[in-house]
């Protein structure tokens, strides 16, 4: 086994550990520490782009999910009442609706990589350069349209949230 | 270096990037503790003070003139501040998060050494380029690892469950959520105009073109780098002020505040738990240094006596001379943090915020936009 494949199965083993770890953590019921292993989930799959060549994606993973995002979660949840959270019961509802979307989403993945074309996807068109990327994301009938889309999105949940926020509108 | 050339060239490279390491990490250790005297003796002459000057060693300090004059300048203190660190009780209160309580150190300083690692020191000794890891993402991954530093003193306030230093957590991650956004902005005017995120090939493209903060030596005055001057002045004045709060400096070191916080974020901590937290610091300090150096001030070059290009074989002194440059300019920015520390007040805190939201970043947004409508006009 090669040393890429080694560094694969093993950054795939921790975000898989860790991912569990931040949902069902057999330690602690801290919602602090299931925000920390999702910090480290993070990071883990920032591991994984690393080996896809996608030093980009790696980059902006750490930057905004774990740099930014996550901080603003440990955030909430510091100044939230936290005692609460810890002493709650997990109930059947959620673990029927949990285990239903996990089994649903991975139906979805394994039917993908059954019926995709795995050779084709292992050399990946854009090599972790930025001007690749950007060149692929803004050139007309790429993924100009979708990319535009995706940020008028983001504008709207900008002003969503900022709307929502305001005590109240004059 | 007859057993060096019999290694294949993976083992070599692993055994040059291990030197690096350790050719860098050692000197900026070295440097953080020097850091801190010099933080001490320059408070002291701007308060018109003496400052340290107790520490003697034993046989060094009874050489005649060298002794004294050692002992004077403070220059042993670094030392036994460490050995005090190490010495002094390490209490751990009974009301605090362990695991977080012991992990908040660390996780405060190892980012600060990580951001060094895709900083070119130097230009080549030999074949080996000076810079640990050559990233083509450089510093996109400089960004990223430093917005994970804010868990190191948030983690810091939740694990001491009371309520001065949780305040400060919170206080210093909302800071530093703040100002990243801003110096992540002043910096997209330098992409704009080097066209690569290679903190190399940035550089590289300052040697030729001139400095980015002032981009007026070196390719004679065109149209194009007059026009840049107010976007460079702007970009670099955004990320030295970010720069600034990032590292929990005064003026904005809101998660400290001494005279209302008791020093915020490491109240509970004591001997080298804090001793970790104050060189982690520091070290944050000489990676913003660095980073401004590489980003703004040309790096490694100087634009006269053909000091702005790689040595040619055999000029090695010129290598040594080129890391000798970079140090240079890393240490004027620290004199200038430590000069600022003791010369200005701190902020409130709402005025910290809106210094953050309300004007550094529309000034920031606004310089891209004029650096891209100067970059677009000159047509290049």
């Amino acid at each position: 086994m090669a040393f890429p494949d080694i560094l694969f199965y093993l950054f795939a083993f921790l975000t898989l550990l860790f991912g569990a770890l931040v949902v069902a953590n057999p330690f602690s019921r801290n919602p602090v520490t299931s925000a920390m292993f999702l910090v480290l989930t993070i990071c883990a799959m920032a591991g994984l782009f690393v080996l896809l060549n996608a030093f980009f994606l790696a980059a902006v993973q750490i930057l905004v999910y774990a740099g930014a995002v996550m901080v603003l979660f440990l955030f909430v949840i510091m100044l939230l009442d936290l005692k609460e959270e810890q002493r709650r019961k997990i109930n059947l509802f959620g673990i029927v609706t949990g285990m239903g979307s996990v089994l649903g989403l991975g139906f979805l993945l394994m039917r993908t990589i059954w019926g995709g074309d795995l050779e084709q996807a292992a050399n990946p068109s854009v090599i972790g350069d930025t001007k690749a990327l950007g060149l692929e994301l803004f050139t007309k009938g790429q993924f100009l349209l979708p990319f535009e889309i995706v940020s008028v999105l983001l504008l709207v949940a900008m002003v969503g949230v900022i709307l929502l926020s305001k005590k109240e509108l004059k | 270096m007859a057993w060096l050339d019999s290694l294949s060239p993976q083992t070599q490279f692993v055994f040059f990037t291990l030197l690096k390491i350790a050719c860098v990490l050692g000197p900026l250790l070295t440097l953080v503790a020097y850091a801190v005297l010099a933080e001490r003796k320059v408070s002291a002459l701007i308060q018109d003070r003496v400052g340290p000057n107790r520490v003697n060693l034993p046989l060094i300090g009874s050489i005649p003139v060298l002794g004294p004059f050692l002992t004077k300048l403070g220059f042993w203190h670094p030392l036994v501040d460490g050995v005090k660190s190490f010495i002094k009780e390490d209490f751990t209160p009974a009301h605090v998060r362990k695991i977080y309580f012991w992990l908040a150190p660390a996780i405060s300083l190892v980012p600060a050494f990580l951001v060094i690692a895709v900083i070119p020191f130097g230009s080549t000794l030999g074949a080996q380029k000076m810079v640990i890891a050559d990233l083509n993402v450089g510093i996109l991954y400089t960004f990223g690892i430093v917005s994970l530093g804010v868990y190191g003193i948030v983690l810091a306030g939740y694990a001491a469950n009371s309520k001065f230093p949780f305040l400060g957590g919170i206080r210093a991650s909302a800071q530093m959520i703040s100002y990243e956004i801003a110096m992540g902005m002043s910096v997209i005017p330098v992409f704009l105009v080097v066209g690569d995120l290679n903190l190399g090939k940035i550089i590289e493209h300052q040697a030729q073109n001139g400095w980015n903060v002032l981009p007026i030596f070196g390719g004679g005055f065109s149209a194009q780098s007059l026009l840049l001057i107010p976007c460079g002045v702007i970009s670099f004045l955004i990320f030295f002020i970010s720069a600034l709060a990032e590292t929990n400096r005064l003026p904005f070191d809101m998660a400290e505040s001494e005279s209302e916080l008791v020093s915020g974020y490491h109240t509970e901590y004591s001997s080298m738990k804090f001793g970790m937290f104050f060189i982690g610091e520091y070290a944050n300090m000489f990676a913003g240094a660095a980073m401004m150096t590489t980003l703004f001030l040309g790096g490694w070059t100087l634009p006269f006596l053909g000091l702005d290009v790689a040595p040619a074989d055999g000029e090695w002194w010129k290598g040594l001379l080129h890391i000798g440059i970079f140090m240079a300019k890393m240490l004027g920015f620290m004199f200038t943090f430590i000069w600022i520390r003791w010369m200005l007040p701190r902020f409130r805190y709402d005025q910290l915020m809106d210094l953050g939201w309300r004007r550094m970043i529309p000034l920031a947004l606004a310089n891209i936009i004029l650096t891209a409508a100067v970059l677009a006009l000159t047509n290049r």
